[in-house]
């Protein structure tokens, strides 16, 4: 089989920008990405540099942007990605500077690893064997266990392209692994430090982590239970809960969204600093007449609205 | 004067690497590890089945130490195969205590599964991910003890002054820039050389990297003609599908839908020692019952519950790469090149008989698994041997006076034989086709089977890979992530490790766990109760011999 390739290469010591260079290799039908792409460092071209070694999908070297989207190139069959022999557009992974060609420098990635603390922090003495553990707990704890740390979800993470500083899923994945720890003695805390700016509050729910994960970690899935974890434990002076609680608030009030007190809300009142610094946002909103007036009325179900949520409150206890 | 100096300096952050580094650092020694990839992308990472220990109230670690030397066909050294058992089990809780997630029965206790070659059910495991459940844990413990890392630094050289091994030379793969870590006592701790065949269950890194630096240092190698086959990996790329699988209950089958190994080990069936399925396997193949040359493993009757629940990656794995759903149908498998028992020889602190040198992990040969490894028995060997041989270093720093370190001259003989790959044209022959061919010829002339004539013309086609290699140039010229560079040095220490299999499997005229030689059918314990050692010279490998050691384990017939 033909396999077309168009590889993003860069150079540093070349002096140039990054450019496509396309390669043709002759493979076998089952062959995967990373296949084609070794046959090309092999046997076309030795200055192609990449990241790989297991070739199974468990080392987590190889996550790179398949057609646009990050993907393993060692779990990614050609015939999966270009079924009639098209061109496969192969850049280097996203949201992380390139080193060479399609090597990304992770140092971002591995110090918001470290920044979670990830390790086991029992509290008390060891027990005299291992520690007692409920089977299905350690079961559940394999679901995220499974991450290989490929940097995939990284990769795509939309928060991530605009704000440098978001933990980003993989670390935050990797969080949820300890919080759920029955052996772990610092829960509260850390779900504290993880309710913090650029925590678990930031993640916009886009769910391109859960999409391009090759080893099923749901990073975002992971990020919901933390919050409900924090929320639960009473967690909620941050601006994430309370954005959350301010939605719940009003609709349960007037049957509909308040946009106009969410800010205040979430921030608390006294804090104008916050508040202003939205206020441009505000203002543009107004401005395209997105921003509903401050006054706004009942809507006419609002009390059936009010029972649904005094069954749901209800429902929990 | 190097600017970087420690006192234990570990080349390789696999779990013997990682294990030694965190015992080490605990002892109160200046510790660094360097590893020419990520700690987590090492290869103990692709683990599957699990770790051995005589934890159930049944089990003993008499027993766990028994079935190791039978199943190393008695050619394991059983002073050492006795510290790997007894401290099997101190050293599982440890590792359960920094949090892996091992499998649990009901009642919360660790729960197990039985394995090739075992009396008991006796290897514990994180589903079909052991490996990397370790690997991660331990990585975690790291980033806890803030231990250095020097990520991404290949080990090009070792330095040897007055007999003494006093740091490497590695090269920064991000810069080209090639440095003298200078260090009272350096760990091997480089894992395996499974890329030496082709196909292998190993990832492209395992090139035999530290045997062959101990080496060339003048270190004794051992046992190098153990070559482990697995009888369960996936037809075509060779990706490892767990003994696990068989263990949770999975039978062989041949062209005629028969349970082969009935013929071949009536009582352990599926599970006994890898080198006997194996060979099974092969000879099923050879007489015309295989199925496009593999033979099939069938799990369906497991059910899909328990699949998810214990083999999920697998199951992925057989999906990905063979487009088969092993829930719905049989795999394709057959024997491929998996593991080395022999390496750099130690004592059972790790240490070589070459000062300030020790080592652990595949890379070293203690020796526990003699001539053949029972499964989840490795992941073992890096722990305890890893922890052992870090605690032995740290000591030594404490203990060694009057040490000077050695001069940067070093790197400049390192830079000056890289330079000679890139100074080379490039005349026709590539590494990576050299690499082809001798990998090529390995699985056809050493494999499972083995004869005079094939080893002995394998002895000579690797003259010619040899000569080919001194030859042969690099295309990158730059200094940036320049792999192509790398992958000449890793063929280089590859071809070192091939020629001392070779030579040693021309050495053995017997038969014997993984080394099986059609010409010599027996074990011969008269002449062959030895391990053959390697030491190196300009002509190639000198073989020597060295003594077994036997405690309390008689040699016997070994049957299963
Ligand atoms: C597919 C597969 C499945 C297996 N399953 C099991 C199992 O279920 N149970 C079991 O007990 N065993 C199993 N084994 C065997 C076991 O995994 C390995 O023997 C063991 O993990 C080796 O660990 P290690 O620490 O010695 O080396 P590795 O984990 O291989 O680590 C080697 C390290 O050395 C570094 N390194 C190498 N060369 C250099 C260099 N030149 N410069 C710098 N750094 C270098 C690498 O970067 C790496 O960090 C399996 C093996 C394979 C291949
Ligand atoms: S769901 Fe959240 S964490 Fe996941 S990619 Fe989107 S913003 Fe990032
Ligand atoms: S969560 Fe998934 S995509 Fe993200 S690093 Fe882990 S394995 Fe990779
Ligand atoms: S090569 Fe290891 S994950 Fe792709």
């Amino acid at each position: 089989m033909e396999v077309k390739l168009k590889v993003l290469r860069y150079d540093p010591e070349s002096g140039k920008e990054p450019e496509y260079r396309r390669y043709t290799v002759d493979m076998p039908e089952s062959a995967t990405v990373l296949d084609s792409l070794i046959e090309v460092r092999e046997f076309h071209d030795g200055t192609l540099s990449l990241r790989c070694s297991c070739r199974s999908a468990i080392c987590g070297s190889c996550a790179m942007r398949i057609n646009g989207r990050a993907r393993l190139a060692c779990k990614t069959q050609v015939s999966s990605v270009a079924e009639d022999g098209e061109e496969i557009v192969v850049e280097p992974a996203g949201n992380m500077p390139t080193i060479k060609d399609l090597v990304v420098d992770m140092a971002p990635f591995w110090d918001k690893i470290r920044a979670v603390k990830p390790w086991l922090q029992p509290s008390g003495p060891p027990p005299e064997r291992e520690y007692l553990a409920p089977p299905q707990a350690m079961i559940e704890l394999a679901e995220v266990m499974n991450c290989i740390m490929c940097g995939a979800c990284v990769s795509d993470c939309t928060v991530l392209e605009v704000d440098k500083s978001f933990l980003a899923p993989a670390a935050l994945a990797k969080a949820w692994r300890f919080v759920h720890d029955p052996r772990d003695g610092n829960t509260a805390a850390r779900l504290r430090e993880l309710s913090e700016p650029s925590g678990i509050w930031d993640c916009t729910r886009c769910n391109f982590c859960v999409q391009v994960c090759p080893k099923d970690v749901k990073p975002m899935d992971q990020i919901m239970k933390l919050r409900a974890e924090a929320t639960a434990i009473g967690i909620t002076n941050n601006a994430g809960s309370r954005h959350t609680f301010a939605f719940t608030s009003t609709v349960k009030e007037g049957g509909r969204l308040n946009e106009f007190q969410m800010l205040p809300r979430t921030h608390g009142l006294l804090n104008i600093a916050a508040n202003l610094a939205e206020l441009p946002g505000g203002i543009r909103m107004i401005r395209a007449g997105k921003m509903p007036s401050p006054f706004t009325h009942k809507i006419p179900g609002a009390a059936h609205v009010k029972r649904i949520f005094k069954r749901f409150e209800h429902a929990k206890v | 004067m190097a600017v970087y100096q420690h006192d234990v300096l570990i080349i390789g952050a696999g779990l013997a690497g990682m294990r030694a580094a965190i015992a080490a650092q605990l002892e109160g020694a200046d510790v660094a590890i360097i590893s020419k990839v990520h700690p987590v992308r090492s290869h103990s990472n692709a683990a599957q089945g699990g770790i051995n220990a005589a934890l159930g109230e049944d089990d003993s670690w008499e027993e766990h130490a028994f079935d190791t030397v039978k199943g190393s066909d008695y050619l394991g050294d059983q002073d050492a195969i006795e510290v790997l058992c007894r401290e099997a089990g101190p050293a599982l809780i440890e590792l359960e205590r920094m949090g892996v997630i091992f499998h649990r029965e009901e009642s919360g206790r660790l729960g197990s599964r039985s394995f090739g070659g075992a009396s008991k059910a006796r290897t514990y495991f994180v589903g079909d991910i052991t490996g990397q459940a370790i690997l991660h844990v331990l990585y975690e413990q790291l980033i806890k003890h803030g231990l250095r890392v020097y990520e991404e630094w290949f080990v090009t050289d070792l330095i040897v002054e007055d007999a003494v091994c006093k740091g490497a030379v590695a090269m920064e793969i991000r810069t080209g820039n090639v440095h003298v870590i200078a260090a009272k006592s350096t760990i091997i701790a480089t894992g395996g050389l499974g890329r030496m065949y082709e196909p292998s269950t190993n990832a492209l890194i395992c090139t035999g990297d530290g045997i062959s630096l101990a080496y060339r240092i003048g270190a004794p190698i051992i046992d190098m003609e153990m070559v482990q086959f697995h009888p369960t990996t996936l037809k075509g790329s060779g990706v490892l599908i767990t003994e696990g699988a068989r263990s949770e209950g999975g039978y062989l089958l041949n062209s005629e839908g028969e349970r082969f190994m009935s013929k071949y080990a009536p009582n352990m069936m599926e599970l006994a020692s890898r080198d006997v399925v194996s060979r099974a396997e092969q000879t099923e193949i050879n007489e015309g019952r295989g199925v496009d040359g593999c033979v099939l493993l069938d799990l369906r009757h497991l059910g899909e519950e328990r699949v998810r629940e214990r083999l999920w990656q697998i199951r992925e794995i057989g999906i990905d790469f063979a487009g088969v759903d092993l829930v719905k149908e049989p795999i394709p498998v057959r024997p491929g090149v998996h593991y080395i028992m022999g390496g750099v020889k130690t004592d059972i602190d790790g240490k070589t008989p070459l000062e300030g040198l020790y080592a652990a992990g595949e890379a070293a040969c203690v020796s526990v698994h003699g001539a053949n490894r029972l499964g989840a028995n490795s992941l073992l060997d890096t722990v305890v041997f890893g922890r052992r041989s870090g605690v032995a270093t740290a000591e030594r720093a404490r203990s060694v006076m009057g040490w000077t370190p050695p001069s940067d001259r070093y790197a400049e003989e390192t830079k000056r034989k890289l330079q000679a790959f890139l100074d080379r044209p490039l005349n026709g022959d590539r590494v990576a086709k050299i690499r082809l061919d001798m990998g090529n010829m390995m699985s056809e002339l050493v494999g499972v089977f083995r004869t005079e004539e094939q080893l002995r013309l394998a002895v000579e086609r690797m003259k010619d890979i040899r000569a080919r290699y001194e030859k042969v140039g690099v295309e990158n010229k730059g200094k940036v992530f320049n792999t192509d560079l790398l992958f000449a040095i890793e063929l280089g220490f590859m071809i070192d490790c091939a020629e001392m299999t070779c030579v040693s499997a021309v050495a053995r005229k017997e038969s014997r766990g993984a080394h099986y030689r059609t010409d010599f059918p027996q074990r011969d314990d008269a002449n062959f109760l030895k391990h053959i050692a390697c030491t190196y010279s300009p002509e190639g490998p000198q073989l020597s011999e060295m003594p077994v050691t036997i405690t309390r384990w008689q040699p016997q017939e070994r049957k299963y």
